[in-house]
């Protein structure tokens, strides 16, 4: 139940409560990789025989793909990046008390988006076209989740599956809009794609550190400052805790609940517009993507707040970069990952028990208190 | 009931409480709110667990795991909050648990419901099974409680605070039912915190305070400040003294106004009446005539379907809660949790819940936590809210203490207009006072006030006058220092003088 | 009578118009082959809704289901005799694989009942658990078995309707569209009708509906709440569990990574659509699958122009993308009237704090 509006004003505080608030996360970590390895040792003679060691094998080689090389650190932080500004976008959605699972979809809107505007500017000066891209991405996000923010507020249609129907239809969008209008005539193109787009955005670090990066790491201390530290921020998190409080309070719940989600997707959308513009530099009518969820976990394993789903999303960003090494090396298909991402989730959810099984006594700051309006008020009218 | 011991975090809620009630008796419990009753009933019902003492039925020590078990050893219990599924039927919620079975998978609906009749005619009440419980009136959901216990055949007939929600008649008529099952046998424990019905009532009288038994009485060897006095622990004055007051020139003006409810329905039928400044204006009514809406309306929660309101002749029909605010509007909501508060905030913000966007909280889109803390440091200081720091989160503060912030917040500013909705609900008696005082001193600074509560006796004690609700409408307006109780309850019950009658068929009374 | 909201009827209402429009009965086909799935899926949504938990892993309880339908089938396919009843297909290999994959449904709704009753962590949050886990064990084991391509144990066949059936006047091909199915089919439509009846008339209906709207009340009167909600999750498993097998096993005779691609989730809207009750929900599952059926009869039989120049020029992206807008679109229209379980999603103590 506490919310963490104010800094505690001591250091050591400050510090036991980090302490505290990590405490169970990294638990959750560890007991994450020991399943995880179980089921690699248990689905050894898939691969090659039974093998006691290819757990430690493959996480040895995740763990190289993710921090052996500055190209692997710097793959990491740019893996870390979409994760980052998607995570944001389910966390802020937890605050104003919504469960945005349409992540997915209003990334690939983005990006359907940015690629739209970047094909167009082709040939345009960089400084003009990349601006322009990103902001076209942010504005497709924005839509694609200004949609069922609008839906939640005005007709009560819950935005749990409003928000997975959207993730659907943008499937459906993206491969419309890159197999037809958009269909790429240049040489390199065998199948359905754009052609490749030249503004991309400019690498800074290693082999694809692009300015993405900076973005995504501008939008941490941003959100914190919107979600703690502005009027807006208070009302979007008073609307989450109690939207009859907050209509009480003379706020608009309904407008809230729509800026709330607009805003989530217009961060998704940018999560997708520097995936493209900076990372994959053309977009594929079937752009496979499971950011959407993996930023779910993201959002939780942070407890929905910007510094916390920071250092998520590097993790799991690390996980990712190195999960392809682990294939390459180790066999271990690279889809381990999300093994690994609901494991750790489940013992988050689990808290109590994790707690109790292994006598952790810290302050209740459990994913399930931060977010207990989720599940309420499921297909219920909308309030007045 | 023999040593119960109940502990939660925080609170000893039973301390070695003992208890024996008889057969062929009313047994009354009494106690302030949180002494600890409910959580004594919770344990005989097997909805809690004790952490010592042990239960004797017949002389024989029993375990009661569950309500299951309570029901088995002929233990029922009336809930304060009734226990009742809206959305079944009568017939449905008084067979839930104990359905007869026409075979092993379907209800015998035949026999249910003649059982069900046949109990209904023992009162003389006439029972449709098949209506749905949530389209019932109070007093009557109150009857299907009672129902569902008898059908049980329980021998123990707990009531918590059975007569909360009921006109004076209503009380009348469960006390006839009452003193009814009394001569048939049964063993009643009813709990109450009004004294008169626990003198009026009772064959034996137990206190608690704080968790303990502190006193046991006769009806006839007690009196009201005797029994107020070990239900509080200390000499209470019963009534307020409200002293003189001064009423001036409307204030609030409620003209020909029409509201209608979540499913469209209009509950609120050409309401006129006005507030004067310097006045308590007390709206009585049983729950559910339309006074939730009436309250919403003014304050901006609810549009209104028609009519108009003033606020020393500005027209607010349908001014914002944030306009009514700037306008000099404090309003503390009947529902605290729901409206009145954040709980899983700090104090701090709760207590600029509806001021956090201007100076000096706020500077454009930036908030400055130093103006509200130090704000919310000398609220807490004024109003005496008990807490360790203004950063506690408000749902760890006892109800009194949130209720103290609410009122911290309401009664802030240049005020013209207080509306109190149920401003004690389950406060205990420090607390009540407080709040009472508070808002006559508002009163005599010249504000106008409008309360509206289901405690007949908070309108009679604090009202200068007193509009009675029915049915939509007000049906009287009265003066405060000379209402009779009796006509007051009678107005309540039928929404016109003199038609002495109680409803008795179910058609009646929905 | 609550389940009469005309939604059924305006499903089937749907059919006859299409039937009659396009005439070609393999149309109403297409319809029910792709409603069972999802009319299971409501199911499993019901048992748990209804009792007051809310469950939107349905997606991942059928593809787990799904996954193990197939390969259960396959290795059994292997290792034991391939006895056939010679009734609808029914095999050995296939009822082991139908079998293992109730099991396995019911295993993940006993964790979902875990987390959800017991840890009384948020249900919605123990959903979307249970999907990325399937979605990413199922990717995962898949990958490394398919490398060893076991061969297919085939699928169950579909009933053949009698001819003095189909040959009726005006609803023969009426039986044979809904009739003509496999045994999940069929299981699912007698599922459909005994719950709904259950629902309204038995004991475990009435405590149930008494769970799923006030928990207290049915504690108060002894019924065991906790106990009844694990029964009704677990069980409802079952249904995710046919729906999952129906896709590998009775459907198709393959499995893909994330093949169920959104079904269950159609599931729940339709459940929401169908105001809580079996039939209900099978009502509204055909509706959202008449688009499939849409697209594909235009493509073998276009309407006549302007109309048919209109359909047969839509993107068949239009048509794909169709059910989940409809989703949409019902969703904001119609859930306004329609209201949940009220003590759906929230978590129940026993023992109650409040002194």
């Amino acid at each position: 139940m506490t919310e963490r509006a104010a800094p505690p004003s001591t250091t050591s505080g400050w510090l036991a409560r980090a302490r505290a608030l990590m405490l169970l996360p990294a638990i959750s970590i560890v007991l994450a990789l020991v399943i995880g390895a179980i089921v690699i040792f248990l689905s050894s003679p898939l691969i090659n025989g039974w093998d006691p060691l290819l757990p430690l094998k493959a996480y040895q080689a995740l763990a190289v793909g993710a921090f052996g090389s500055v190209n692997a650190l710097v793959n990491t932080f740019v893996n870390a990046t979409p994760l980052i500004l998607a995570g944001l976008a389910v966390g802020i959605g937890f605050k104003g008390g919504l469960f945005n699972i349409g992540g997915q979809g209003q990334f690939l809107v983005g990006a359907l988006a940015a690629t739209t505007a970047a094909i167009g500017l082709n040939g345009a000066p960089g400084m003009v076209a990349i601006p322009l891209s990103l902001l076209a991405g942010m504005a497709g996000g924005l839509a694609w989740g200004f949609v069922p923010g609008f839906l939640k507020a005005f007709t009560g249609a819950h935005e749990v599956v409003t928000t997975i129907m959207l993730n659907f239809v943008a499937i459906q969008l993206v491969s419309f809009v890159i197999g037809g209008p958009l269909r790429g005539t240049g040489p390199e193109v065998t199948f359905d794609r754009t052609d490749a787009i030249t503004n991309q955005l400019p690498v800074l670090i290693g082999r694809n550190g692009h300015i993405g990066l900076i973005l995504a790491f501008l939008a941490v201390p941003l959100a914190w400052w919107l979600l703690y530290r502005s009027t807006t921020g208070f009302e979007i998190r008073t609307v989450g805790a109690n939207p009859d409080a907050a209509r009480y309070a003379g706020m608009h719940p309904r407008w809230l609940t729509t800026l709330t989600l607009s805003l989530c997707g217009l961060l998704a959308g940018l999560a997708g517009a520097t995936q493209i513009l900076g990372e994959v530099g053309y977009m594929p009518a079937s752009y496979g993507t499971t950011v959407g969820f993996d930023a779910i976990a993201v959002a939780l394993l942070g407890r929905a707040h910007p510094v916390g789903i920071l250092f998520a999303a590097l993790l799991f960003g690390a996980m990712h970069a190195g999960a392809g090494l682990m294939q390459a090396q180790a066999e271990v298909p690279v889809q381990l990952v999300g093994v690994l991402q609901a494991v750790i989730l489940f013992f988050l959810a689990a808290e109590l028990v994790v707690r109790r099984l292994l006598r952790v006594r810290t302050a209740g700051t459990g994913v399930g208190s931060e977010l207990e309006t989720i599940s309420r008020s499921y297909g219920e009218q909308a309030s007045r | 009931m023999r040593g119960i011991t109940k502990r939660y975090p925080g609170v000893l809620a039973n301390d070695a409480i003992d208890l024996e009630v008889r057969e062929g008796e009313i047994h009354a419990l009494l106690g302030e709110n949180g002494a600890g009753k409910s959580t004594l009933m919770n344990i005989l019902y097997g909805l809690a667990v004790p952490d010592a003492g042990e239960i004797l039925i017949d002389g024989q020590p029993v375990e009661i795991a569950s309500p299951h078990d309570a029901i088995q050893r002929g233990i029922s219990m009336v809930h304060q909050h009734f226990m009742l599924v809206p959305v079944l039927s009568v017939a449905d919620n008084i067979l839930l648990g104990e359905e007869p079975m026409a075979g092993p998978i379907f209800v015998d609906r035949g026999a249910s419901h003649r059982r069900i009749r046949e109990l209904g005619d023992r009162f003389g009440w006439q029972i449709d099974p098949d209506k749905a419980v949530g389209s019932l009136s109070v007093g009557w959901q109150q009857r299907v409680e009672i129902l569902k216990a008898l059908y049980r055949n329980a021998r123990l007939l707990v009531l918590d605070e059975p007569t909360a929600v009921l006109t004076p008649q209503e009380t009348k008529e469960i006390f006839g039912v009452l003193r009814k099952l009394r001569a048939e046998g049964y063993a009643i424990i009813f709990i109450s915190h009004k004294l008169y019905e626990v003198l009026e009532v009772a064959d034996r009288i137990t206190v608690i305070r704080r968790g303990k038994v502190v006193g046991s009485r006769l009806p006839g060897e007690t009196n009201e400040e005797d029994l107020a006095e070990l239900m509080v622990g200390r000499e209470v004055e019963l009534t307020v003294d409200r002293g003189e007051s001064h009423p001036a020139e409307p204030m609030l003006t409620v003209a020909n106004l029409s509201v209608k409810d979540d499913r469209g329905n209009e509950v609120v039928h050409d309401v006129s009446f006005d507030v004067r400044a310097g006045e308590i204006f007390g709206i009585a009514g049983v729950a559910g005539n339309g006074q939730d809406e009436l309250v919403e309306a003014i304050v901006g929660l609810r549009h209104s379907a028609a009519g108009r309101v003033t606020l020393g002749g500005r027209d607010i029909t349908h001014a914002s809660p944030r306009q009514l605010h700037r306008l000099g509007v404090g309003f503390v909501p009947g529902d605290r949790h729901r409206f009145g508060m954040v709980l899983s905030f700090p104090l701090t913000d709760n207590l600029v819940l509806n001021d956090y966007y201007h100076a000096p909280y706020a500077r454009g889109l930036r908030r400055d936590d130093e103006a509200i803390e130090s704000y919310a440091i000398e609220a807490i200081e004024k109003f005496d809210i008990r807490t360790p720091s203004a950063d506690v989160t408000a749902g760890t503060l006892s109800g009194g203490n949130q209720q103290k912030v609410v009122v911290a917040r309401e009664f802030e500013g240049d005020l013209k207009l207080l509306v109190l909705d149920q401003p004690t609900r389950g406060l205990d008696v420090g607390s009540i006072e407080f709040i009472h005082r508070q808002a006559i001193a508002k009163r005599d600074t010249g504000i106008a006030t409008l309360l509206v509560s289901a405690e007949l006796d908070e309108v009679l004690e604090m009202s200068d006058r007193i509009g009675v609700m029915y049915g939509g409408r007000i049906v009287a307006v009265l003066d405060g220092r000379t209402a009779d109780k009796e006509e007051v309850g009678l107005l309540m019950a039928t929404g016109g003088r003199g038609s002495g009658h109680q409803p008795q068929t179910l058609e009646a009374a929905s | 009578m609550e389940a009469l909201y005309g939604i059924p009827i305006i499903g089937l209402l749907i059919q006859f118009v299409v039937y009659f429009v396009t005439e070609l009965p393999g149309f109403s086909s297409v319809i029910v082959a792709a409603a069972i799935p999802i009319a299971l899926g409501s199911l499993c949504g019901f048992m748990n809704e209804r009792s007051g938990v809310v469950n939107i892993g349905i997606e991942g309880m059928m593809l787990t289901a799904a996954f193990v339908a197939w390969w259960a089938a396959s290795i059994a396919g292997q290792l034991v005799p391939d006895v056939d009843f010679g009734l609808l297909g029914i095999t050995l290999p296939l009822l082991i694989g139908l079998g293992a994959a109730i099991v396995a449904a019911m295993l993940v709704s006993a964790v979902h009942a875990w987390l959800s009753i017991s840890v009384r962590a948020d249900q919605i949050i123990s959903g979307t658990i249970i999907n990325i886990f399937a979605a990413a064990i199922t990717g995962y084991l898949n990958l490394l078995i398919s490398q060893h391509s076991p061969p297919s144990a085939g699928t169950f066949d579909k009933w053949r309707v009698p001819h003095f059936m189909t040959d009726l006047p005006v609803i023969g091909w009426l039986f044979k569209a809904f009739l003509g199915v496999g045994p999940i089919g069929l299981i699912t439509l007698v599922s459909v009708i005994v719950l709904q009846v259950l629902l309204y008339r038995s004991r475990w209906g009435l405590r149930t509906r008494a769970v799923g709207e006030h928990p207290k009340a049915a504690e108060t009167v002894g019924i065991d709440v906790i106990r009844l909600r694990y029964r009704n999750v677990i069980l409802g498993g079952v249904f995710a569990g046919l729906a999952g097998a129906y896709l590998t096993i009775e459907f198709g005779n393959s499995f893909q990574g994330d093949m169920t691609a959104g079904r269950g989730f159609i599931a729940l809207a339709a459940l929401i659509f169908g105001r809580w009750t079996p039939v209900g929900s099978f009502g509204a599952a055909l509706l959202f699958t008449t688009s499939i059926g849409l697209q594909r009869s235009i493509q073998f039989a276009t309407p006549d122009p302007p109309l048919g120049d209109v359909l047969a020029n839509l993107p068949f992206q239009f048509y794909s993308a169709l059910p989940y807008l409809i989703t949409i679109i019902v969703l904001a229209g119609v859930v306004g009237r329609s209201v949940a379980p009220a003590a759906d999603g929230q978590p129940y103590e026993r023992e109650s704090r409040a002194a």
